[in-house]
């Protein structure tokens, strides 16, 4: 699905990737842990292709394709999902216009048929039910007024509607409190499938314990510096970042 | 940021270069002689058969506009205008006036078929566009060539034709109403409108009367160093309705178009008149060369007690706009209204917004007005909001938003507020906002390309102006919002 290779990139001058390797099969889940400022949001804005996240080294293999030769949009149609650590709100486009929008573009640039209205409609009322997301939520603007959770879930929900083949959560546990995270947690297990490909970036191991992954990877300094099984997570909740820090040092 | 750079150089590199109305229709035209003196004006005057009062009145306004000045308040530069330089009348030959569709010059048909302007009633009688049934009056150059609908209109008692027309059947009210809302005197542009104006659209709406379907006048300028000076007059007698729409385009050209109309709104005790416009003259090419020259005087007379006057519009074309639809709410009770969407790109300059004069008692106003420049375009919102001493009660809520795309574009709001009693209330509320890097990115992540995603969040911040827009050009108006800002046509 997804194979990274000495992935080196920078934001504005600043080297923030330095090596990073990454291999990914269709089906799994990864969690990418990792202090502040190792580069795990650096790592979901480069898969996702945004303006001014320069790669200077390595490369990303996409379902055999140069993913980094790719547009954002382009990314997007081919089914790479990110969903973001603070969605962004758009004012005056209702949440439905904005999902609308965004299904028939990615179907029509998979050469599928734009759907109808009324099909559009019984499809978002379907997902959005299993996520618990009230019909009033979907007319109102994108994001705009939207609590933490409602955010989230608008996420979540995205994700569901554009059916990807590789979705990256990018500290979706921020900002959620223990019954927030349930349902998110909830809707991205339903998602699992043999065909879909996951990686979860989060700072804490708490979100592991409802989504939980089949590998755990630690990021530090823009590498990965360990990898193991979900066990991995509970060793750093025990010892902290400080002492895998040390450890690898 | 890279990605700054790169939206900015998408808007610079479209719109201008890709005005779908740009063509030109080869028609032979009669014009008067280039130049403008005290015969022209009696030459356009005799062209149309006037009365001598007309014409006097014409006379008066030429011997005034002699002595006045170009204003020079507005934010808006360009090289000064040689009046002489111009012609003031030009008409299709052949065409003495629209007596039916037969009549007309089959180029002239198509010119408004490819600007997408039903005029044959019988294709839109059954349903051939899809269309609704929206009664048109085309006015190229100088002259009204066609207006559709009119035996229904007629039976309904509302009169819809151009304004010359009107002159001659119904002379006695467009005496009584022509030049009461904008004086001959009023101001530069306007003056000189009144001596040398051709034609325009003319409605009367009698008492009591909900005019039976939308009105709608499309405005063409064609021939080269011609001026447009159309005037309208809409009167809506006590208790009447009439929505009416004009739309404006002309051909790419590399010099100026100087267009400068006139028009004038009368509303009767209880009556109403909601005026939007679709203005997308030839804005000028990429390096600010041709365009049209917009500078145009709108003012609605809430004449009676009760009466309402709202103005729409959406202003996406000419290098220079320079207009102010205004409303003087002098009935007790009476409300005006002010919807704007003015885009700006490339070299475009916007100087437009808004007059609520209130001078009866309990008079409300509502000012909305959505700015969008790109480009290298100035935007500026310029509105007076004034309480006369005896309008006591009088309300109004202003909101100004300005939305920048790129970093070489400036939004201006210029709002003056004069209240002369302490019982009036009026509320000021403004914002400007650039469009986001991250708005965009958002939307890319989601799967719409830079165009869709651009179009999305400026549909997004105008939508509270499209909704008052009827319901047949709201459609429309989206589409020409998405086409002058990123050139993706349909």
């Amino acid at each position: 699905m997804l194979e990274i290779k000495n992935l080196h990139a920078e934001v504005a001058d600043r080297k923030i990737l330095q090596g990073l390797d990454l291999k990914v099969k269709a089906g799994e889940v990864h969690a990418i842990m990792g202090p502040n400022g190792s580069g795990k949001s650096t790592l979901s804005y480069v898969l996702a292709g945004k303006d001014g996240y320069t790669v200077t080294e390595g490369s990303v293999q996409y379902q055999g394709e140069d993913l980094l030769a790719l547009q954002p949009e382009e990314r997007a149609a081919k089914g790479v999902f990110l969903a973001f650590q603070y969605p962004i709100e758009i004012p005056g486009v209702t949440t439905m216009t904005f999902l609308r929008t965004a299904v028939n573009s990615v179907r029509k640039q998979r050469g599928e048929a734009e759907l109808s209205t009324p099909d559009f409609l019984r499809f978002v009322r379907e997902k959005a039910k299993d996520l618990n997301i009230d019909q009033e939520m979907l007319k109102r603007a994108v994001n705009v007024g939207f609590s933490g959770g409602e955010k989230k879930r608008n996420e979540i929900l995205q994700m569901a509607l554009l059916e990807p083949k590789l979705c990256v959560l990018d500290e979706t546990d921020s900002g959620l409190d223990i019954d927030a995270l349930k349902v998110v947690a909830d809707g991205v297990n339903a998602l699992r499938s043999p065909q879909r490909s996951m990686i979860v970036i989060t700072h804490y191991q708490r979100l592991l314990d409802y989504i939980v992954p089949d590998v755990v990877h630690i990021m530090a300094k823009g590498r990965i510096v360990r990898t193991g099984g979900p066990d991995l997570a509970k060793e750093l909740e025990e010892r902290g970042y400080a002492g895998i820090e040390t450890e690898i040092a | 940021m890279p990605a700054v750079q790169e939206t900015v150089e998408r808007v610079r590199s479209i719109d201008v270069d890709q005005y779908k109305y740009g063509f030109e229709t080869n028609i032979e035209s009669v014009k008067a002689p280039k130049g403008l003196d005290e015969s022209t004006v009696r030459f356009i005057s005799a062209k149309k058969n006037e009365p001598s009062w007309l014409l006097e009145w014409r006379l008066e306004a030429f011997k005034r506009w002699k002595t006045m000045t170009e204003p020079d308040w507005a934010r808006v530069h360009y090289p000064k205008i040689d009046y002489q330089d111009l012609y003031y009348y030009s008409a299709p030959k052949n065409t003495p006036g629209p007596s039916s569709l037969d009549e007309v010059d089959p180029e002239l048909l198509k010119t408004y078929e490819k600007l997408g302007i039903p005029l044959r009633e019988q294709e839109i009688l059954a349903g051939v566009r899809g269309s609704s049934r929206v009664a048109v009056d085309a006015v190229f150059d100088s002259v009204s060539v066609v207006t559709t609908f009119k035996d229904e209109l007629k039976k309904a008692g509302v009169i819809f034709g151009s304004i010359s027309e009107a002159v001659r059947e119904h002379p006695e009210l467009v005496r009584k109403y022509l030049g009461t809302v904008v004086p001959s005197s009023d101001n530069f542009f306007a003056t000189l409108n009144s001596a040398v104006f051709s034609d325009g659209s003319f409605v009367y709406i009698p008492k009591g009367v909900r005019c039976p379907m939308e009105l709608s006048t499309y405005f063409r300028i064609n021939e080269r160093n011609t001026g447009q000076f159309e005037r309208t007059l809409i009167i809506a007698e006590e208790g009447a309705y009439v929505s009416y729409l004009e739309g404006c385009t002309a051909p790419q050209r590399d010099e100026n178009q100087l267009h400068a109309a006139v028009v004038e709104l009368v509303a009767l005790d209880n009556a109403e008149i909601k005026y939007s416009t679709v203005q997308n003259w030839y804005p000028g090419d990429k390096q600010g060369k041709g365009g049209v020259y917009n500078f145009v005087t709108k003012r609605g007379d809430c004449r009676g007690r009760g009466s309402k006057i709202s103005w729409t519009q959406v202003e996406t074309g000419s290098a220079i706009t320079w207009k102010y639809p205004s409303c003087i709410l002098r009935g007790d009770n009476s409300q005006g209204e002010f919807y704007s969407i003015a885009i700006s790109n490339g070299y475009q300059q916007v100087d437009s917004g808004t007059k609520m004069i209130h001078l009866g008692k309990n008079t409300t106003s509502r000012i909305v007005s959505k700015g969008i420049a790109a480009g290298h375009s100035n935007n500026t919102y310029r509105g007076l909001v004034s309480a006369h001493r005896k309008a006591t009660g009088a309300r109004n809520f202003t909101n100004c938003d300005s939305l920048l795309v790129g970093d070489k574009c400036g939004a201006h709001t210029t709002p003056y507020i004069e209240a002369k009693n302490s019982k009036s209330v009026f509320e000021h509320e403004a914002t400007t906002s650039k469009i986001s890097e991250d708005m965009l990115f958002y939307c890319r992540q989601r799967g719409l390309t830079q165009e869709e995603a651009v179009a999305l969040v400026v549909n997004g911040f105008v939508k509270d102006v499209l909704q008052h827009l009827p319901m047949e050009f709201a459609v429309e108006a989206q589409k020409l919002i998405a086409i002058s800002l990123e050139g993706s046509v349909g």
